[in-house]
């Protein structure tokens, strides 16, 4: 088997991280709760991780006494789980109806032309950026609206969203 | 009223019928003798463990009182009855809504029958054959996936999968393998391996048993079938065949025999009718096995080390051990299997007897199984880059062969096997059902410990036999030595035993395990039983009358098998005999 990969001590200590979060569980290898955990403690590695690359599926499933397949079949069957990597700034963008009337495809457009990157792909090559779109974040009084990691940006035309991404440039 | 308390009353078509509370649609109406069309839906996929995701939705019937005041469209094999419940299940809206789901399903399918593997096998196909389709209304998109041949075994085509997930029950929850899930999500979901990885990377243990029960085209098994005919075709090649035991007990019921007849000598003049220049038989190393595990049973039960031993013929299952269990290595049997035995004194011991140089001769392998394709592709059964076994085709394999020959077994003369690889005893056909090859090593290891032969009322050990999953007996070998034995099929039903050894490793002295549930009748490929149970026991009992039929019945008491060592091997466990019939595991 390949585990005994050496690791960066970034990503050991990660791991460590996710080991202890594992272990706060107490399940045993036969537990039935097993599969239950699984979202929970996928959620808790894609927050330490960024995202759920092959080998940390293939540590969670060994930790939870689960096939790789059985924690990969999870992993691919909910939007929220991510194997790409993220940029240090997720920029989401609403196409929900009331941003899409709004105009928010035509920002959309714009993030991707600036970034050289098409949403829900990789993050842009110097690791910052990342784009996706989603449905409707609940603030559709400010339509088109733009997420940043959590930060919520209104009324964002295309050239307002240039501006924005590059504030977020120069903060690096 | 005849009827229980737990039973309730339900009318299917105007017909009254009473089952027990808790019985769906289709076993009421199968009870009626009314017949649903299933897809997804199988009662076994094996080990009696049920697939029923309802997710197919080909068995759609209209039903009334299941929701207060509306007749409604349900699965058949999903919903259970209730008290008064009146069932319809071929009014036009069922009918209709049957048809649209079949479109449907064949909308997002490539509809190459005429090129496609299962062929004449396929329950898709079927369906469309009854409901008469002639025109598939919907257009629209279509998956597309590469095909899957990373393994030298398992083929997999998801562009046909219908997500019935028959294969992801069957891996996970019958063989405890974990190769498969359903992956992705909506229209672009299948049965896929983690990650989409190719399955050669998996924990695949190439049993087949998914093979078996795919209901359309989407897992298959690689064919060397071209490459054979190839070979036979070769002025300059001796071909020779070898044929398990399994096959003669299957092959007939692709040309019209009763189940699980054997057919052996119909079988070996059909291999000739297809040119091979030798027909022999596994069976003969299978006896030359038995000589060497109940050697090596024997050895290590005088010396109480590395027990219990485990048997080491069947190829998936020492994937299995080989993935799983890395700390239990040191226990199975050294021994190859029959099928790598053969081929390894094929291209020695015969090679040199007819003056044949091993470059200049091509084994081939008629395997009930998936894995021996994987099993002969190892590069531990290779010789200076020469296969022991060159190619392996399965029983479904020959069958195609047999047909596109023209040669019907119905219409061949009984033939006997070529010698010196052709003789066999009793013993060796029980190899191919549950149970058998420990029932073989205890008939020998017995005249090894007592210098004398069992009585022939005592040959048959029944503790050992029949198709339950894991059978455990406690055998007098001795007098006043007994051992503990199991004999178990189906990788799940392996790893309940392995924990128990692992738990307590003295429970056991000796346990054989098969890959697949009964052993190698219902093999990864053997001609499809469709979850015929009834099919299998017959096949089990066609050996065991293979068995009793013959005089010889303890693989020791084989004239060829005595010669090869008194010519060629010397003992059973020499030197020479561990170089080329002996093996080493690697974790994986």
């Amino acid at each position: 088997m390949c585990c005994e990969k050496k690791l960066s001590e970034a990503a050991a200590e990660k791991f460590a991280e996710l080991d202890k979060f594992i272990d706060s569980l107490n399940l045993a290898a036969d537990d039935e709760r097993r599969r239950g955990y699984l979202i929970q403690v996928l959620h808790r590695a894609q927050d330490i991780f960024g995202y759920l690359p092959r080998e940390v599926q293939i540590h969670v499933a060994k930790r939870l006494t689960l096939s790789e397949a059985a924690v990969s079949g999870v992993v691919s069957f909910y939007n929220y789980f991510s194997t790409k990597p993220k940029g240090k700034y997720c920029i989401n963008v609403c196409l929900g109806t009331a941003c899409y009337v709004k105009g928010s495809e035509k920002v959309l457009s714009e993030i991707e032309r600036v970034l050289g990157v098409k949403a829900d792909t990789d993050p842009t090559p110097d690791g910052l950026f990342s784009v996706s779109a989603l449905r409707c974040v609940g603030a559709c009084g400010l339509a088109p609206v733009v997420m940043v990691n959590e930060k919520v940006y209104g009324k964002v035309t295309p050239a307002k969203a240039v501006e924005i991404i590059n504030e977020y440039k120069k903060l690096g | 009223m005849s009827e229980t308390m737990n039973n309730v009353n339900v009318t299917i078509n105007g017909k009254k019928v009473s089952v027990p509370a808790g019985s769906t649609i289709l076993e009421a109406a199968a009870k009626l003798n009314i017949k649903i069309p299933t897809l997804c839906y199988c009662p076994s996929v094996g080990c009696g463990v049920e697939n029923k995701p309802a997710s197919c939705r080909i068995c759609l019937v209209e039903a009334e009182g299941i929701r207060r005041g509306r007749r409604i469209l349900v699965p058949a094999c999903a919903t259970p009855v209730a008290e008064g419940v009146e069932v319809f299940t071929n009014t036009q809206r069922a009918l209709q809504a049957r048809r649209t789901v079949l479109e449907l399903l064949l909308s997002d399918h490539p509809q190459d029958c005429l090129t496609c593997p299962k062929n004449r096998d396929c329950e898709l196909q079927q369906l469309a054959a009854e409901f008469g389709i002639r025109e598939i209304e919907f257009k629209g998109k279509r998956n597309r996936f590469p095909v899957d041949m990373s393994s030298n075994a398992i083929m997999r085509d998801l562009s046909k999968c219908i997500m019935c997930r028959r294969c992801e029950t069957v891996c996970n929850k019958v063989q405890t393998v974990g190769a498969l899930t359903g992956y992705g999500r909506g229209f672009s979901a299948k049965v896929g391996t983690a990650s989409m990885i190719p399955l050669a990377d998996t924990s695949c243990t190439f049993c087949g048993q998914c093979v078996n029960i795919c209901p359309v085209g989407a897992i298959t098994g690689i064919s060397y079938v071209k490459k054979v005919w190839a070979a036979i075709n070769d002025p300059k090649k001796t071909v020779i065949v070898q044929t398990a035991p399994a096959v003669r007990v299957a092959v007939g019921q692709e040309f019209g025999f009763a189940p699980g007849q054997p057919v052996t000598g119909k079988l070996v003049a059909g291999l000739r009718a297809l040119g091979f220049d030798k027909v022999f038989d596994t069976n003969f190393s299978a006896d030359l096995t038995i000589m060497e595990e109940a050697h090596e049973l024997v050895e290590r039960v005088k010396a109480q080390k590395n027990l219990p031993i485990l048997t080491s013929c069947c190829p998936g299952w020492i994937n299995f051990i080989e993935h799983n269990y890395p700390d239990l290595l040191h226990i199975p049997s050294s021994c190859k299997s029959p099928q790598q035995m053969f081929g390894a004194l094929a291209k020695t011991y015969y090679a040199e007897k007819i003056g044949v140089k091993p470059e200049d001769m091509v084994v081939v392998s008629v395997m009930p199984c998936q894995a021996k394709k994987y099993e002969a592709a190892r590069p531990e059964f290779s010789t200076d880059g020469i296969p022991d076994v060159d190619y392996v085709v399965t029983t479904r394999e020959l069958c195609r062969m047999f047909q596109e020959a023209g040669v019907h077994l119905a219409n061949m003369e009984d033939e006997a096997f070529d010698n010196p690889l052709g003789q066999s005893t009793g013993a060796a056909d029980l190899f191919g059902v549950t149970g058998g090859v420990l029932e073989a090593a205890l008939r020998t290891a017995y005249f090894f410990l007592n210098r004398k032969n069992l009585e022939k009322d005592a040959l048959v050990f029944d503790s050992v036999r029949g198709l339950n999953g894991v059978k455990e007996a406690s055998i007098e070998i001795v007098p006043g030595l007994k051992v503990n034995v199991a004999a178990c099929s189906g990788l799940g039903n392996a790893r309940k035993v392995l924990d128990m050894v692992r738990k307590d490793p003295t429970r056991f002295q000796a346990i054989e395990i098969m890959a697949c549930p009964g052993g190698c009748i219902n093999g990864g490929g053997q001609p499809f039983l469709h979850g015929r149970r009834d099919l299998l026991k017959k096949r089990m009992e066609g050996l065991y009358s293979e068995d009793a039929r013959k005089v010889l019945r303890m693989s020791h008491e084989n004239t060829d098998i005595q010669a090869l060592y008194k010519e060629f091997l010397g003992e059973p466990g020499s030197e020479k005999a561990h170089h080329l019939l002996h093996t080493v595991y690697h974790q994986k």
